[in-house]
């Protein structure tokens, strides 16, 4: 064994005057420079004068963090000088869970991991291991995928929405996109039913066929939304007091984004227009309209508006599928994959051991290896997945977006105000289930 | 040294493209891979391959118990890209990305704290997701889930 050989230092943040000058210099050049551009090991910062510098503490329970972040914060006065995100606070060990999960029960444990888009979770599994499997998924069960994710990301928007505005100030526009986000979980627990963890999109279609009248609900519900986002508008968008705490603020350059691996919202923020449902798309994507919004100066006020028009487009996607949501199964008739229905284990007795074989051994997965990646209301999330040819998962890893997208905090909260540091990590919106699994 | 990508041997997992670069090749693949247009790093993981023998590779490539396994994507070409490299267990070392993409950081050092794979040339190679002092790396096969010490047992004195 090699575990001794490993050296654990600790998460600390030393105070400048006792910090090597290349540690500082390499957190400000965390970011590569430009061609021939040598960084001057001297000029890592603003002139201060050593012992005037504060190191604080932000979290983990600080109400703004969004869960359980911890924020290592160097302060001169009140600008922020450097910031280290600390996490794994909430980390549960569900990738090593997955390794003791057949594929059957796994879907119950991803879902758990970015709680906000449950949803996307199970889909980014479910995909990897139809991939393994080799298994056609009915078109069906593919569109009434497509549609709960859209809603899921209309939700998890609405989250968003509510919480950056309390963090910026604006304490109603929480109790509105609180208000706005429940007619679409309400939506969701109708068909799935539960609200949040879903465990509805599993290896081989969903759990359960959509209701009846589900088309008048989808559609109630682009009716709802709506005018509800010109409410929002008319609150915060052209509101100036928003617009101050939020334009300009944590600024990302498009070369920032690419280096440091972030996606969604905070990569299209900089107008770099990328969208996995659009330029490598899964599901049937390709067959519905919408716009990728993209925005141009990568600041706070961009990501808001990015978030606030997907709500939109993702009705707009919502109400096609209304219109071209085919007939068929819910999910593949492959005995050895999909439970039989309830009544048929009464009548056959080779139903009853399928059946019984499914639940008490699980299905055995092909052995290989492969990635699939869905676009997440936060960015791409993606589903390595290994197996040995097992009914068990050999390893599954999860590519969360909020844990490569955290990575952005320090280069953003540079320079800034301990006040735009809440507005900033708002605009990350991190979901710590996700980050730390 | 730069590095052919056409002489590493690759194949193809479920439709997908693999590399396997020799450990040695490792940095200058990938340096070759994000010149060629894989601009982006979306995934540094790992996995143990203690209790899995026999996993099919190509030619030339030998199995060790770890693989690092590193996803890349081209925007430009809409292509994804995987590089798994075999990391032996007595000597669980790779070069690290950070100089590439210092987005790699924070996965490497996931890696580092659950698979206790070293990343050379990491500025900070430290526990991101486990307890500081936590002995072990969970995600090693031969870390069982049973028998992790529960580190709150006792509870709070009385008065």
């Amino acid at each position: 064994m090699s575990t001794s050989e490993t050296y654990e230092g600790s998460q600390e943040m030393t105070s400048r005057a006792t910090t090597d000058p290349t540690e500082l210099a390499r957190e400000l050049g965390v970011l590569r420079l430009p061609e021939g551009a040598n960084l001057d090991p001297t000029d890592y910062d603003v002139e201060v004068v050593e012992d005037e510098t504060m190191i604080i503490n932000m979290g983990p329970q600080h109400p703004s963090t969004h869960g359980v972040l911890r924020l290592m914060i160097e302060l001169d006065g009140e600008t922020v000088l450097r910031t280290k995100p600390i996490i794994g606070y909430l980390h549960t060990g569900m990738e090593k869970t997955a390794e003791d999960l057949m594929y059957v029960q796994g879907s119950t444990n991803v879902t758990r991991m970015d709680y906000a888009g449950p949803l996307f979770n199970e889909l980014a599994f479910s995909m990897a291991t139809e991939t393994l499997l080799g298994i056609e998924v009915p078109p069906r069960a593919q569109w009434i995928r497509m549609l709960m994710t859209e809603l899921n990301r209309v939700s998890s928007h609405l989250l968003f929405m509510a919480t950056n505005g309390m963090d910026v100030g604006a304490v109603s526009m929480m109790l509105y996109g609180w208000r706005e986000r429940e007619l679409t979980l309400a939506f969701l627990e109708k068909v799935t039913g539960l609200r949040m963890n879903h465990n509805f999109i599993r290896p081989g279609g969903v759990a359960a066929d959509l209701h009846d009248g589900w088309q008048q609900d989808v559609l109630d519900l682009c009716e709802a939304i709506p005018p509800r986002l010109a409410e929002y508008d008319a609150l915060l968008t052209g509101q100036p007091i928003f617009r101050e705490r939020t334009e300009g603020i944590g600024v990302l350059t498009q070369e920032q984004a690419i280096a440091l691996s972030t996606t969604g919202p905070l990569l299209r923020s900089t107008g770099i227009d990328w969208d996995l449902r659009r330029n490598m798309p899964y599901l049937f994507y390709e067959q519905v309209e919408f716009d990728v919004v993209v925005g141009t100066y990568g600041d706070a006020f961009d990501r808001y508006a990015i978030r606030l028009n997907e709500i939109r487009e993702s009705l707009k996607i919502a109400r096609q599928i209304v219109d071209l949501m085919p007939e068929g199964d819910y999910r593949v008739q492959d005995k050895k994959v999909t439970p039989p229905p309830r009544g048929r284990i009464d009548e056959s007795m080779e139903a009853l051991i399928h059946h019984f074989k499914i639940f008490t051994e699980g299905y055995k997965v092909p052995e290989g290896e492969v990635y699939c990646a869905v676009e997440s209301p936060r960015g791409e999330l993606g589903c390595y997945l290994v197996s040995d040819g097992g009914p068990k998962p050999y390893r599954l890893h999860i590519r969360d977006a909020s844990f490569a997208n955290l990575q952005t905090l320090p280069p953003m909260m540079r320079g800034g105000l301990v006040a735009d540091a809440v507005a900033i990590i708002s605009s990350v919106d991190p979901i710590m289930g996700g980050v730390d699994r | 040294m730069t590095v052919d990508i056409a002489e590493i041997p690759a194949s193809q997992s479920r439709g997908q493209d693999v590399l396997h670069p020799s450990r040695e090749q490792y940095v200058d693949t990938i340096t070759a891979l994000r010149d060629d247009g894989f601009e982006s790093c979306m995934d540094v993981t790992a996995v143990d391959y203690y209790s899995h023998h026999g996993r099919p590779l190509p030619e030339g490539v030998n199995p060790e118990r770890f693989e690092v396994v590193v996803n890349l994507i081209s925007r430009s070409k809409k292509a994804r890209m995987r590089v798994r490299v075999q990391v032996p267990a007595d000597d669980p070392v790779v070069p690290s990305l950070f100089e590439l993409w210092p987005g790699t950081e924070a996965m490497e050092r996931e890696v580092f704290d659950l698979m206790g794979i070293r990343f050379d040339g990491h500025p900070d190679l430290t526990r991101i997701l486990m307890p500081e002092d936590w002995e072990g790396h969970p995600l090693r096969k031969d870390y069982a889930t049973g028998r992790i010490p529960v580190q709150f047992k006792h509870p709070p004195a009385t008065r």
